[in-house]
């Protein structure tokens, strides 16, 4: 019952989500670009398609996946293990490129990027969280916070880590270094990383993955907090339904193909 | 990157692998440490030589007699040296400033009840400002004395020292083959030289030594001080074309005198020197080699330990040169620190050697720094290939390493 009001509303979107695309493939056809189209569209991927060979087995990771995601939209991506929804969001991410389609996030193609100007987009318009944390041992909470703006020449990096640590609640635990925290309170670190250099968009591949049921809730509400109070752009893989439920829209991902 | 986080970053990973990274230093260490030794070892060596023979006079030839029978058992030298021909010489080489005849031999000096044997110099007053004998007290004999066969003697410092113990000697009377000789000078300390100690002689009017001490008509040789500035080879020539005309040898003829040049001598003993010190210094250097290789690979070691690390960089926006950047400052700042240790280590050696063999080495401040930035360079040489390949990680692969 409840599934099927979900569903639902689900349906609608998607309706929506089809005129918006008829609409801006008009736009396309008179302007000739949907990169000026980006008012309202935080992403958009068409038909991407990522393969990995294995010795002569050729996996297909993902098969002409097409999506569009809103500024200030809080979605989730579900899907099997092996699905590929990693491999989705680390194209999403750009740490990774499409062997065929196009990505345009944030008004720009950047499906087609070299090392770089990668790098720069992962800098100043992607905030990554993981599964597993990926903090830098032996450093600093702060420190860690610090590294995305130091490598985007930020001259007060101090400060602004030290807010966004205030902002994930850990004002108190700064100078803490990763082996120091619980496994909650890293993963809040990593999401104030995420989030200091000011992006776009945040990716989270799997964030409460190694947490306990109250760390997951903590971090879901940190997450919902951004989305809803500074209009974040948030997508985050999971497998969880509570965590999935708690997104204003779930894309289903089997064997490489979106579903829903 | 701010270069401050670069090394507080590189000091950090260096301190948390301090055995690892001391290892990889310790070819540097070495290296650099030996570098700076045997070139200070070489520069002693040189400045000692450049020493010793310029005390001997600067701008100096000598001419000695031949040996007779080059190839027989028995040799004795020619005795057919004579006044005239220095007198020769002096008249027809005008780039010669100033010679002396030279007489050698020993004689018993008695004063009192000392009595020792001292060896004789016999001299012209021009013998103490070719071979830079200055006096520490008295006079040098004069030409009209030396006209005159005075039995007036110059003392060197030891012989004094002997005959003396302590007392000055000036104007003492002593008696040498036993003649009176009036002692009118003392030598200023010169030091041993190794193969004649100058402070143990007695130096006397050259006349007085041929004709009343030891009864010759011919010279034991003759020393020649030329002017500053001319070729010492073209002197030779013309020395060489007098005394052939003197001895009356045709040009096919060899010599029967022997005429070499202080430059000369300097000049073999320095390229001796020289070749030795580059010959050890070569060496060193290729332990420095060998240190850039240890160097090399811990860094390939670290990289490989630290692939997470760098996946997590680029995911954060790290461009692969400021990985490469990072990679490399870390190898140069092992090379350096390693540098640092081994200039100390250097020094170390220097004043280890000084003080076991009483030898002076000479540690000379440019060498300490070429050493210096060569081991930096050699960190950087050998840590770009490393530093190359942490650079151009795939970041998924490198987030996905265990
Ligand atoms: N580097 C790789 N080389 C070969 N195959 C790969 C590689 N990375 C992913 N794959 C394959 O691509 C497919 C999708 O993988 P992906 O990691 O995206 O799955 P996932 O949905 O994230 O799974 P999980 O929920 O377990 O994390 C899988 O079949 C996987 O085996
Ligand atoms: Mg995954």
């Amino acid at each position: 019952m409840q599934d099927d009001g979900e569903n639902a509303r689900f349906g609608m979107k998607d309706h929506f989500q089809l005129r918006f695309k008829a609409w801006r493939g008009f736009c396309v056809g008179v302007t000739g670009s949907i990169e000026q189209q980006g008012a309202f569209i935080m992403l958009v991927v068409e038909e991407v398609t990522k393969r990995y060979r294995m010795g002569d087995q050729e996996i297909l990771a993902l098969n002409r996946v097409s999506l569009t995601v809103d500024r200030a939209e809080m979605v989730a991506i579900v899907g099997a293990s092996g699905s590929g929804k990693s491999t989705l969001m680390h194209i999403l991410g750009c740490l990774d490129r499409p062997d065929s389609g196009r990505y345009v996030l944030n008004g720009r193609d950047v499906s087609r990027l070299l090392g770089d100007e990668l790098a720069r987009i992962r800098n100043r318009e992607i905030g990554f969280v993981f599964q597993t944390f990926n903090l830098l041992p032996r450093m600093s909470a702060l420190e860690n916070v610090e590294l995305p703006l130091l490598y985007a020449g930020h001259p007060a990096a101090k400060i602004e880590a030290a807010k966004a640590l205030e902002q994930v609640g850990l004002a108190s635990r700064m100078y803490h270094e990763p082996n120091q925290l619980s496994g909650g309170q890293r993963q809040r670190v990593a999401i104030a990383r995420a989030l200091v250099t000011n992006p776009s968009i945040i990716l989270a591949d799997e964030p409460t993955g190694n947490l306990d049921s109250k760390s997951s809730e903590e971090i879901m509400a940190v997450f919902q907090r951004l989305n809803r109070e500074d209009g974040r752009t948030i997508i985050i893989v999971t497998h969880e339904q509570e965590i999935a439920a708690k997104c204003q829209r779930q894309i289903r991902i089997r064997d490489g193909q979106i579903l829903s | 990157m701010l270069i401050l986080t670069l090394i507080k970053v590189s000091l950090k990973s260096l301190w948390a692998n301090k055995m690892r990274s001391f290892l990889a230093t310790l070819g540097i260490i070495i290296g650099v440490g030996a570098v700076i030794a045997m070139l200070a070892l070489g520069e002693g060596a040189k400045r000692q030589i450049t020493q010793k023979v310029s005390s001997l006079g600067s701008n100096l030839m000598i001419l000695r007699p031949g040996q007779k029978g080059s190839r027989g058992v028995q040799s004795s030298t020619y005795d057919n040296l004579k006044l005239e021909d220095a007198e020769a010489i002096l008249h027809k080489v005008p780039e010669v400033l100033q010679l002396s005849p030279v007489i050698r031999g020993s004689a018993q000096v008695k004063y009192l009840n000392q009595n020792t044997r001292v060896p004789i110099t016999g001299a012209a007053v021009t013998y103490f400002s070719i071979r830079n004998f200055a006096l520490q007290h008295g006079r040098p004999f004069t030409d009209a004395e030396t006209r005159e066969q005075a039995r007036l003697a110059v003392i060197g410092s030891q012989t004094a020292d002997d005959l003396f113990k302590g007392r000055s000697p000036l104007g003492k009377v002593i008696k040498v083959n036993g003649l009176n000789f009036k002692i009118i000078g003392l030598l200023k300390v010169k030091g041993d030289e190794g193969w004649y100690n100058p402070d143990n002689q007695l130096i006397i009017p050259y006349t007085t030594a041929m004709k009343q001490l030891f009864g010759l008509d011919y010279l034991g040789g003759i020393d020649l001080q030329i002017k500053k500035g001319v070729d010492p080879e073209e002197v030779k020539k013309k020395i060489t074309a007098v005394m052939r005309h003197q001895h009356r040898i045709p040009a096919d003829m060899p010599l029967d005198f022997t005429l070499q040049s202080q430059a000369e001598v300097l000049e073999t003993l320095n390229s001796i020197t020289l070749a030795l010190t580059l010959l050890l210094g070569g060496i060193a250097s290729i332990s420095l080699l060998v240190g850039g290789i240890g160097i090399m690979n811990i860094m390939l070691v670290t990289v490989t330990e630290r692939t997470r690390e760098i996946g997590i960089r680029k995911a954060l926006g790290a461009r692969n040169r400021d990985i490469l950047r990072q990679f490399l400052f870390e190898s140069t700042l092992i090379s350096l620190i390693g540098g640092g240790i081994g200039v100390a280590l250097g020094i170390g050696i220097c004043y280890l050697i000084d003080s076991i063999f009483s030898f002076s080495t000479l540690i000379q401040p440019t060498y300490v720094a070429i050493a210096f930035s060569f081991s930096a360079a050699v960190g950087t040489f050998f840590g770009f290939y490393p530093a190359l390949r942490a650079a151009r990680q795939d970041p998924i692969e490198a987030l996905r390493y265990e």
